[in-house]
């Protein structure tokens, strides 16, 4: 059975996310890390940041809200029974401090079928409110027996 | 400024996620897929019991990179990692890597996951700031 293929491209609405000190706290807590930038404002302001710094795996957090419309898109059609995630990259830019807006856009860049699975690949772009990245993701799903 | 140079080992990380860290990880991160938090739910969907998220563990991999370079969140540049085998709660996980360059103040480290055999995060490259 042929793959659909037909989101290739697609772009899904803007979300926004105001980071907050508490929840980057909480993320840093549960892997965790115990570097004081991301508990404690006079610590993390002392080390050339605005505010409370979130670990540079937050952007799951922030960039999360955008992806979700993407992946449960009828039009993307990924079968979630039968859903891996199979890799996944992300580059950081400007880091994301307590305090910030940070919009994320999600896009489709790739769907293909390979040894008879379905890889659906999905790009997000997240920029602060000063109009510079923080983070862009590459999130590879792949999808057995398509 | 952290000195890491080809060839070098980065510190192991190890740590033993408990029963409820998938519990916290979900309520942390937003990611409430029952198959890391409801045992009957995974067995029903053919796994063998709650499994931990591929983004936990990557989390994981991040902190070993961002500490190997001195710990400021701001060194990690680049992550990139392939998931393979399914982490386990109440299992320790050891993260371990390898310097593979370091050019123009960037250190390019091959970072790897792994529960005993079982390697659940394969192929992952880090790019540290020194």
């Amino acid at each position: 059975m042929a793959i659909k293929t037909d989101a290739v491209g697609k772009e899904w609405p803007a979300t926004t996310y105001e980071v907050g000190k508490e929840k980057i706290g909480e993320y840093a807590r549960v892997l965790g890390i115990e570097n004081p930038v991301h508990f404690d404002r006079e610590a993390a302001q002392a080390a050339g940041y605005r505010d409370v710094v979130a670990p540079p795996m937050f952007c799951v957090v922030y960039s999360a809200p955008a992806l979700g419309p993407a992946m449960f898109d009828p039009e993307v059609a990924m079968n979630f029974a039968a859903m891996v995630h199979g890799g996944q990259e992300f580059v950081w830019g400007e880091p994301a401090c307590s305090g910030d807006e940070i919009t994320t856009r999600a896009k489709c860049l790739e769907i293909y079928e390979k040894d008879g699975k379905g890889f659906y690949v999905f790009e997000t772009v997240s920029t602060n409110q000063d109009g510079a990245e923080v983070a862009r993701g590459t999130w590879t799903n792949i999808v057995r027996g398509v | 400024m952290s000195e890491l140079s080809a060839g070098d080992a980065i510190p192991e990380l190890k740590t033993t996620p408990d029963k409820y860290l998938p519990h916290r990880y979900a309520g942390a991160s937003g990611d409430f897929n029952p198959i890391h938090i409801d045992p009957e739910f995974a067995k029903a969907v053919g796994l063998p019991n709650t499994i931990l998220h591929g983004l936990y563990m990557m989390g994981l991999t991040a902190r070993a990179a961002t500490e190997a370079a001195g710990g400021d969140p701001e060194s990690l540049k680049r992550l990139s990692v392939q998931f393979r085998g399914m982490g386990a709660p109440e299992t320790e996980i050891v993260v371990s890597g390898e310097v593979k360059s370091v050019e123009e103040g960037k250190a390019t480290i091959e970072v790897v996951a792994a529960q005993g055999e079982n390697v659940t995060i394969r192929n992952a490259e880090a790019e540290v700031e020194l």
